[in-house]
């Protein structure tokens, strides 16, 4: 039997980005916040053995433990599903700060096309461009509409970035908090190439932060130290926004928020129509505890997002079959990981690989979104084109020319000849959702509680391949301006491999919109099947951009706090 | 610093402050806090010497591995990083030590993978691994097969064999088509083995390879500095003296 605790007007389910980010604005206007974390606690002062490539990079010393919880995977809905038994494809973030705390930092807007995909698609080249079973859809909010809850997001991290307006994306209402990150050679050759074709390349904003920075809140952070152990870990300098150092010191300073570590919430409570608290684990004790709460938020990523609702039965799953319900809806993921990019060996040239920082590179948006005409072309969207300096450490890079045998003295001496005198033009292919790409709850495995787990029904599409391939042309054509002594492209696109780590991008399962038939949830990612729960995060998104999330995630996350501060005040009901 | 050089008593003190991150404020504390708090008795450069001196290796022994299990890895993680002129293979890094060290520890026992039924290890390969055994398991059902397979071609040890031999009975291995396994592959062993020599290279030296960081000064890898902040905008190669995590100990202090 659960022990009741006493009730609490919001309980937060993951103390992540959108967790952090809800539970700052929440207790900065007096809400008393209860926040439900997983995993452990965390401060900088766990990163003194930090550029440690093996411990955190190779061994995923801060992601998810998969003996507690995973997904299963099948590409199609006739494959049998298998368990994601260990890290690959994605990496699941987990404990106080969540994957916040050992992201890159590229923070891009989505496109102001991006909220209008289907009407602004329709619009240019007529229903017909659409293929049978793609499942776009407006996100029932504009770019515009948007737009100050980005601004609020890059204030609070700092974001680094040119100053004037980048013609490409959407326009904003202030120019980035901070200036660009510095620029590095190969950045530099980037630039130029792509340029001289024609194209528009810019630094990469970046949540690295280019100088020191005290935020609207009156956190002060350092300036990155560019130290090259960045993705997959923590910032030792509390240089990089995570909301470890950004928005939980700052709820919990207002006294308003209470964060419970080692708290696994396993069902929302709900009598059909509204939810009345969470139902959770302590991992050290194994005691089950009852949170009665007004209002619910989960943030546990989308993968938590649509389990919980599912295991919890509340809203309304979706069925491939007849394209109805909506949990479970429009996974997406994105192109990446190696597809439509280019290598450039320089035989007589020199770069120092090795240095970084997880949001430091160069970006052409010309083939992104619908910033070219696609009348000819067999996809929509498309991809962000991009030279990265995050940092190569030596276990996980050894690229060497085609043909090159994988061990032995050829390989020893090839990989140590090019390990600084390799560059990469790569993309960030948007994805579209299809009816038979969805989330639900997989028949046989369970997790450690015996609950099912997650089912991952997804694959790679026609559109995919065509927009691949298209890319490829342009990292090649731009590689070939930066004057390599040789280079390959790959212009294939094979089917998803999970073992092959292409992005933590994954979204949608709890998508809004503005009709209850076919979102989850509202504008204010309110659930439209039950008033007090809001379920925020990327698990919102209705298809994945070209672009990294979190931005627009933040920005969502601003526009939840400020909607269920409505709530309260208007004593509940939709807000739209 | 001309020729791009680090100066070599850098201490993470003096670096901390001159790099203005010792900052008040809500927040940054924790290692930066530490590391400005006390004074520091010995500067970096003798801490580094003290350990060079080390004559014994204490880590250079044995947590997994038989003697024989020991001697097959050595001579084959050898072949996959061989010694050459551009310095030392896997032997002389201590690679055989540091995957024998791997095996024994939750990596070895999958420790944070979902280990539960039902298996399918026939499963395509671009689901991942889907088989039960744990990767200690897997080595060794991977070295006897070796020792096996040469007993029977070439009535020898693996380590027996020549460099041309053994190159070819990994060859084979990693193609997976001529000699089975109970349980596993010969191919997914072989990667196993692959992936975990080019870790023993390039992973710090306290895991027990690399040793004195050569593996890192063969490809111009600094290890763990503070940061590139100066020098990210130079061209060409910077060149620095590599640190391990050891050399962070005395940071603190
Ligand atoms: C290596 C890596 C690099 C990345 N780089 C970038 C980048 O450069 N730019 C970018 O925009 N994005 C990047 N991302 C993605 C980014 O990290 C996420 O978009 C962002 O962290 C999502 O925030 P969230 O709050 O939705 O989820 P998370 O940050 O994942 O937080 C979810 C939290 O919920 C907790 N939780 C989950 N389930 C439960 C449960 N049942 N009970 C209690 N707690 C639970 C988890 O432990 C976790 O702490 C990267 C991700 C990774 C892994
Ligand atoms: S690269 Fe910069 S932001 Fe990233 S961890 Fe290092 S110092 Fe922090």
């Amino acid at each position: 039997m659960a022990t009741k605790l006493p009730h609490v007007p919001v309980v937060i389910v993951g103390m992540g980005w959108t967790g952090g980010i809800v539970a700052a604005e929440l207790t900065k206007a007096g809400i008393k916040v209860v926040g439900l974390e997983r995993g452990k606690e965390r401060s900088t002062a766990d990163y003194y053995m930090g550029h440690d490539e093996l411990r955190y990079a190779q061994r995923y010393e801060m992601m998810q433990d998969l003996s507690k919880d995973t997904v299963t995977i099948r590409h199609n809905l006739k494959e049998r599903a298998l368990p994601y038994r260990t890290h690959g494809s994605f990496l699941l973030g987990d404990g106080l700060g969540g994957a916040g705390s050992h992201w890159n930092g590229q923070s891009f807007r989505f496109l102001p096309y991006d909220f209008e995909i289907r009407s602004k698609t329709i619009e240019r080249y007529g229903e017909k461009k659409i293929p049978e079973g793609m499942t776009i859809q407006d996100w029932g909010i504009t770019y515009d509409e948007l737009e100050p809850y980005f601004d609020k997001y890059e204030k609070m991290a700092g974001i680094s970035g040119e100053q004037e307006q980048n013609p490409m994306v959407g326009k904003r209402s202030n120019p980035f908090p901070t200036g660009p990150m510095k620029t590095t050679p190969s950045m530099k050759m980037f630039m130029e190439a792509s340029k001289k074709l024609g194209y528009h390349p810019y630094i990469y904003p970046s949540a690295n932060l280019s100088e020191m920075y005290t935020n609207p809140d009156g956190i002060q952070r350092a300036a990155c130290q560019y130290c090259a152990f960045c993705e997959r870990f923590g910032c030792e300098y509390g240089a990089k926004a995570d909301p470890v150092v950004t928005v939980i010191p700052v709820a919990l300073k207002t006294g308003n928020l209470e964060i419970r570590t080692q708290s696994t919430v396993t069902r929302v409570l709900h009598d059909g129509k509204k939810a009345t608290g969470v139902l959770y684990v302590n991992n050290i004790t194994g005691e089950e505890f009852e949170q009665p709460a007004d209002i619910v938020m989960l943030g546990g990523f989308v993968f938590t997002n649509v389990r919980l609702l599912l295991n919890s039965k509340l809203g309304k799953p979706y069925d491939p079959n007849t394209g109805t319900g909506v949990i479970g809806k429009n996974y997406a993921y994105q192109l990446s990981g190696g597809a439509g990019g280019t290598v450039g060996f320089f035989d007589d040239k020199e770069f120092s690989n090795f240095m970084g920082a997880g949001a430091l590179g160069a970006e052409v948006d010309d083939f992104n979104g619908d910033n070219f005409d696609h009348s000819n072309l067999n996809f929509i969207h498309g991809a962000g084109i991009r030279i990265a300096q995050a940092g190569e450490r030596p276990i996980a890079n050894n690229t060497v020319p085609k043909g090159t045998p994988s061990w032995g003295k050829e390989f020893k001496q090839q990989s140590i000849k090019y390990a600084n005198r390799v560059l990469k033009v790569s993309m960030q292919g948007s994805s579209m959702p299809f009816r038979h790409h969805f989330l639900d709850l997989d028949p046989t495995y369970k997790d450690q509680f015996g609950l099912p787990l997650l089912r991952m029904t997804f694959d790679f599409e026609e559109q995919d391949r065509e927009q691949v391939k298209f890319i490829a042309q342009k990292t090649a054509e731009i590689m070939k301006e930066m004057g390599p002594t040789t280079m390959q492209t790959t212009t294939e696109l094979k089917p998803y491999d999970v073992t092959v780590y292409q992005s933590t991008h994954n979204t949608g399962g709890v998508i809004m919109g503005s009709d209850p038939s076919t979102s989850a949830v509202n504008n204010y990612l309110q659930m439209w099947d039950a008033e007090n729960v809001f379920v925020v995060g990327a698990s919102a998104f209705a298809h994945n951009s070209g672009y990294n999330p979190t931005a627009t995630v933040g920005a969502l996350a601003y526009r939840t706090a400020e909607g269920i501060l409505k709530y309260i005040k208007q004593g509940g009901g939709s807000l739209v | 610093m001309a020729d791009g050089k680090q100066p070599q008593d850098t201490s993470r003190r003096s670096f901390l402050k001159n790099s203005g991150i010792a900052i008040g404020g809500l927040i940054v504390g924790g290692v930066v806090g530490g590391a400005l708090g006390g004074g520091q008795k010995t500067t970096q450069k003798e801490e580094v010497e003290k350990v060079v001196e080390k004559t014994v290796d204490y880590n250079q022994a044995l947590m997994y591995f038989n003697q024989e299990q020991f001697q097959i890895t050595e001579a084959a993680a050898e072949r996959i990083y061989p010694k050459d002129d551009l310095g030392p293979g896997a032997k002389d890094l201590g690679v055989a030590y540091y995957i024998d060290h791997q095996l024994a520890s939750p990596w070895g026992m999958n420790a944070k993978e979902y280990m539960q039924g039902p298996f399918f290890p026939d499963a395509p390969a671009n689901l991942g691994m889907q088989s039960p055994l744990r990767r200690h398991e897997i080595f060794s059902i991977g070295l006897k097969g070796l020792a096996d397979y040469c007993q029977q071609k070439y009535s020898k040890k693996f380590q027996e064999l020549s460099e041309e031999e053994q190159d070819a009975v990994l060859k084979v291995f990693e193609e997976g088509k001529e000699f089975k396994l109970v349980g596993t592959t010969t191919s997914a062993f072989f990667k196993l083995l692959r992936s975990a020599t080019i870790e023993g290279v390039y992973s710090d030296p306290m895991y027990g390879g690399n040793k004195d960081m050569q593996g890192w000064k063969m490809r111009n890898y600094p290890g763990n500095q503070m940061g590139y902040a100066k020098d990210i905008e130079k061209e060409g190669l910077v060149k620095y003296e590599p640190k391990s995590l050891h050399d962070h100990m005395s940071m603190g202090k």
